[in-house]
């Protein structure tokens, strides 16, 4: 009983508690799925590279009108979605690699983002954009993730067999039909980079990957059923939100780096214990 | 570019070549010269090439052919490793553009076209049970979200049957071998049920018992009136089990039944063997 009175008590006193919990687990739902994709894609860094390279845009936006989720969103979304654009022209025409013509783009995309965040604003909203303001978001940032990640996992869950599909054997779909190949691949990656605009408001553009690669990479060490995975990657990713804030608050850590280590604790259990390809597991 | 003219068995010369409209075999040469020229089967044209060049963009073309595949014939494409084999039926595939001329392909054939590449393409550690994997080969059928019906998931579970893997339905597929696989993606071939089939070096790396298999399977196919294209590398299966025969080679393409190529192999060289007789 007072276990559960110290676990509830930051979230019934504390409105910016309990908003941070909401956001968290409402990205939660439909950036862990997406992580797993990444992931069986073999894209795991290419999330990260997207997460860089929403920053010019999102550095644009809130030049323009300041600490709004929805300009900085719609910046944000340009840019990266522009980089992974660019990035795929790139690859189809020379033959560079996707990772490295990514590589090519994204640092300098960082690089601009920075830039442009420096010249106009402070190092706090740098520090700002770089590393989130979890326990700082408003109603109307909450609403901006909840509409973001209803439509992911609505859109997921229309386009599910065919992005199983796309992942696992691109050539059959590529045979099939060359159209809906590059459909499902440009939807896919718009609904990265909207999950990762929707947040970096929580975690920073640093880190907001974390949440989604993290709970995925832990996943699969927990199942070879792909339903299940999803579904474990958002379980893992719940509690390592709920932990995660529970433990900056009793320690007076930054919430948004908690949340991140928590998720990575859970990642070294998984790898350590994990029942599928676990390293105990391999072990015995 | 050369074309091997098989009835007088000597080459000649040619760039552009309009076809052939009757089933006669006969078809015109650029230079108003009728020829007698090869026709793999006895029906007609599923596959066309126009001098189709083919290779990889920025590339030398790899070679260039005029010809054509018949429906429901069953062809071998032999020829030394770099001689473009794969890269022909991935261009045939819609996966490469041709890099010059053109190839037609029947509209039964553009829709239902069924394309195993090489084993190595395939991450095995993806969480997908062996069902899953065969019950992709609805999706020509159900298309993309529609409901996979009761009656695919029969079917689904015959083409396993087929293949000999029926009790690995509900396993992983980390936990096939390369053979099982194997198996397993022929199943889903035999699910979609295409109309042409190109195969991309399907035996390499497999043991004798699943190549049986999968030849009867093939022979299945080409009975049920497919139009099968296949890389191969062993001259005695391709003399077995394949009548048709296409040779790629840098001296000139030659098609052909595969008792006459073989033969006129051997007699220039011994043919490197391959593998074993299944």
């Amino acid at each position: 009983m007072m276990l559960l009175h110290l676990l509830c008590e930051p979230f019934g006193d504390f409105g910016f508690m309990r908003r941070a919990l909401v956001g968290c687990l409402a990205l939660t739902l439909s950036a862990a799925p997406l992580g797993c994709f990444l992931l069986l894609r073999r894209m795991s860094l290419i999330g990260d590279a997207l997460s860089h390279a929403v920053l010019p845009g999102v550095a644009i936006g809130y030049l323009v009108s300041g600490m709004s989720l929805v300009a900085m969103g719609v910046g944000g979304f340009i840019a990266g979605l522009s980089v992974a654009m660019l990035s795929g022209v790139v690859s189809r025409r020379t033959g560079l690699r996707e990772d490295a013509s990514f590589a090519g783009f994204y640092l300098g995309s960082l690089a601009l983002g920075v830039t442009l965040v420096s010249l106009r604003g402070s190092s706090v909203d740098l520090l700002h954009v770089l590393f989130g303001s979890i326990l700082a978001i408003d109603a109307n940032a909450l609403i901006t993730i909840g509409i973001i990640s209803s439509g992911s996992v609505l859109v997921l869950a229309l386009i599910y067999r065919v992005l199983v599909i796309e992942s696992f054997d691109v050539t059959f779909l590529k045979v099939l039909s060359r159209r809906s190949r590059a459909l499902i691949h440009c939807l896919f990656l718009s609904m990265v980079v909207l999950n990762l605009v929707a947040g970096f408001q929580l975690l920073g553009t640093l880190m907001t990957v974390g949440i989604m690669m993290l709970p995925a990479a832990s996943a699969r060490f927990w199942s070879q059923r792909l339903s299940i995975m999803l579904l474990a990657a958002v379980g893992i990713g719940t509690c390592a939100s709920l932990v995660g804030l529970i433990w900056s608050y009793y320690a007076d850590l930054p919430a948004g780096p908690a949340v991140i280590l928590t998720s990575t604790l859970f990642f070294c259990f998984s790898v350590l214990f994990g029942s599928n390809g676990g390293m105990l597991c391999r072990c015995r | 570019m050369l074309y091997y003219n098989n009835f007088d068995g000597g080459y000649c010369g040619q760039s552009l070549c309009f076809f052939r409209n009757s089933p006669t075999g006969y078809r015109r040469c650029a230079a108003g010269t009728v020829m007698d020229s090869y026709f793999l089967g006895g029906g007609t044209d599923m596959i066309a090439l126009h001098s189709l060049a083919f290779g990889y963009s920025g590339q030398h073309p790899l070679g260039t052919l005029n010809g054509c595949f018949d429906t429901g014939s069953l062809t071998a494409i032999i020829g030394a490793n770099g001689t473009g084999k794969s890269t022909l039926l991935k261009t045939l595939a819609g996966l490469l553009p041709p890099l010059g001329g053109c190839f037609c392909m029947a509209p039964q054939g553009q829709r239902q076209l069924g394309y195993l590449p090489q084993l190595t393409e395939f991450d095995r550690q993806f969480p997908l049970s062996v069902n899953d994997l065969v019950l992709m080969g609805c999706i020509p059928h159900s298309g993309m979200f529609g409901r996979i019906s009761g009656l695919w998931r029969k079917k689904a579970i015959e083409a396993l049957d087929t293949v000999g893997m029926t009790e690995f339905s509900p396993m992983h597929i980390g936990t096939l071998s390369g053979g099982q696989l194997q198996r397993v993606l022929f199943a889903r071939l035999l699910v979609m049920q295409p109309s042409v089939i190109l195969l991309d070096e399907p035996f390499t790396g497999i043991d004798i018992q699943t190549i049986r298999t999968l030849l009867v399977v093939i022979r299945q196919l080409h009975l049920e009136g497919r139009t099968i294209l296949a890389v191969l590398h062993d001259m005695e299966q391709v003399e077995k089990y394949f009548p048709h025969v296409l040779m790629l080679s840098a001296e000139g393409h030659r098609w052909g039944r595969s008792a006459d190529i073989l033969h006129s192999l051997t007699a220039a060289a011994t043919p490197p063997q391959q593998g074993l007789l299944p």
